[in-house]
């Protein structure tokens, strides 16, 4: 047998074998026991029965609900923060925008609880207002996931066309709603992914911050494999699986912005 | 002008509100009381209790090994992968962007309970290797999406003159083509190290359970209900120091890179 001549595309076979072994086979077995019941009969009816659950279709949509609100606070606090810190007449240096990163570095765990405590020290008892808690503490981990991708698309932003929206007469809120918010969609979109799925699925934060009185997709994921209760657990993650993959198929197009994390060194 | 300090004091307010719950915990780190909000005069016992404390020492030590080892295997893999990747034909490297895709995208707790079943389904006992399969699903493709951009800047031209002049593929890689995308593999690999150090999701789903992080102790500091144990108000602050130090130092260092280019198009 003679030797298979190296070619530069037998590199990414390690990597290949590695997503294949460590990404596509987990999410395999995840649709296994998603649609197989305890004596490993396939069935849909655990998928179908998932729908009809008035409980479980509270937690689908209550988590949705936080989602969207989370997205939602977070858009409108960071939008003007990126808007200011992409405009050269207020800010020169990229030492703002770090400063605005920098609590990602800081461990996540940790910030969420700093967070609590300093809560419960102004009154705001994560076990009397689990909701207020479990949204501040979300705004506050993900406003920086919103303001990153917000910046960069707004520094790539042709400054002229909003000078033109002026020339031609708009004002000032006409400019921003017709100029200005449409060239910033792919940073708005991206943003928002960056921010809902993982809202829906976190269960650290709502755990926390709420005093394990609040309960999202990700808490009863969690909560189902701690209790080694795996085909209902993996149902559920089944659910979250499709939702995301809607949601990339659908903001395929206008996100552009391919790495955001990866903006950040 | 009315509206500059208006907006700039708009991004202090904010910048103010972020850090409020770190600068509490850095201030009241400088005294002994239980809770934050009670100040019962100066001291450093906090700092000194908290580098005696050997489950937080170990908890730093052990979050370190698995940043870098995570770091380390993530970055070579995922450096291979993409120059593999860029070579490929068009429907291999769809394919495989398709799969680099899932891990970025995906819900991490998702990510997390499908390696715990597929550890538990073959029998493998979590130990220190799951835990790190862990961190590399979560970190590599990251590694991957930072080093194509640099493949496809690059001229594809060098690594065919360089095997002209007589290079093996592989010198010609390792000495051509890796220093052409150096930037993006290092970008790569500091993204994988912040990615590790701040991961609690698959740390939690993936570790043997008697292996503690940095996130896996402060989860169950946190369990208990009432206030953080006050040690850790003293590891907030180094952690900060050590995170703002870092940050001067790339900032700084990028600076001087830039200086450097602008006179050398000059």
């Amino acid at each position: 047998m003679s030797k298979i001549k190296f070619q530069r595309k037998h590199l990414s076979i390690p990597y290949a074998a590695f997503l294949l072994l460590f990404v596509v086979l987990p999410l395999i077995l995840i649709v296994y026991y998603a649609l197989t019941d305890v004596n490993g009969t396939i069935s849909l009816k655990n998928f179908i029965n998932f729908f009809k659950d008035k409980n479980k279709l509270g937690l689908l949509s209550f988590s949705v609900i936080i989602g969207v609100a989370n997205t939602v606070l977070c858009l409108l606090i960071g939008y003007p923060i990126a808007m200011i810190l992409s405009n050269r007449k207020y800010n020169k240096s990229m030492v703002m925008v770090l400063l605005f990163v920098m609590p990602m570095w800081i461990n996540f765990v940790l910030r969420t609880a700093a967070t609590r405590d300093l809560l419960y020290w102004l009154g705001i008892n994560g076990g009397e207002n689990p909701y207020l808690a479990t949204m501040i503490g979300m705004v506050y981990n993900y406003l920086p996931f919103t303001i990153l991708p917000l910046y960069t698309t707004m520094l790539k932003m042709d400054k002229s066309l909003i000078e033109a929206s002026y020339d031609l007469g708009a004002k000032p809120y006409q400019t921003f709603y017709k100029t200005i918010i449409p060239m910033t969609m792919p940073g708005i979109v991206s943003a928002a992914t960056m921010v809902f799925m993982p809202t829906m699925s976190s269960f650290v934060i709502s755990d926390i911050m709420g005093e394990r009185k609040i309960s999202l997709i990700g808490n009863a994921i969690q909560f189902n494999f701690d209790q080694s209760r795996w085909h209902d657990g993996s149902l559920i993650a089944l659910i979250m699986l499709l939702i995301i993959g809607i949601i990339t198929l659908l903001t395929k197009n206008i996100q552009k912005e391919e790495n955001v994390r990866g903006g950040l060194w | 002008m009315v509206k500059k300090v208006f907006a700039k004091s708009y991004v202090w307010l904010m910048l103010l509100i972020m850090y409020a719950p770190i600068l509490t915990l850095i201030v009241f780190s400088f005294t002994e009381s239980k809770n934050i909000g009670s100040w019962t005069g100066f001291s450093f016992k906090l700092y000194r209790d908290m580098f005696k404390n050997e489950e937080i020492v170990t908890a730093l030590v052990n979050t370190i090994i698995v940043a870098v080892s995570a770091g380390i295997v993530s970055t070579i893999l995922g450096t291979l992968g993409a120059i593999g990747i860029y070579y490929c034909t068009p429907k291999a490297k769809r394919i495989m962007n398709g799969l680099s895709q899932i891990p970025v995208m995906n819900a991490e707790i998702v990510t997390a309970i499908s390696l715990t079943i597929l550890f538990v389904s073959f029998g493998v006992k979590f130990n220190f290797f799951t835990l790190l399969v862990g961190h590399v699903v979560l970190t590599v493709p990251f590694v991957v999406l930072s080093v194509m951009p640099k493949l496809k800047q690059m001229d594809p031209n060098i690594y065919e003159a360089a095997l002209d002049l007589g290079a093996t593929p592989k010198k010609a890689l390792w000495s051509v083509v890796i220093p052409e995308i150096l930037p993006g593999i290092f970008s790569g690999f500091m993204l994988t190290i912040t990615l590790s150090l701040d991961d609690y999701i698959i740390t939690a789903f993936t570790r043997d359970n008697s292996f503690s992080t940095l996130s896996t102790y402060v989860y169950g500091a946190t369990a208990k209900k009432g206030a953080l144990p006050p040690t850790l108000r003293a590891l907030t602050t180094v952690i900060t120091l050590i995170v703002l130090g870092i940050l001067i130092i790339i900032n700084v260092k990028t600076k001087n890179k830039k200086v450097v280019n602008r006179r050398g198009r000059i």
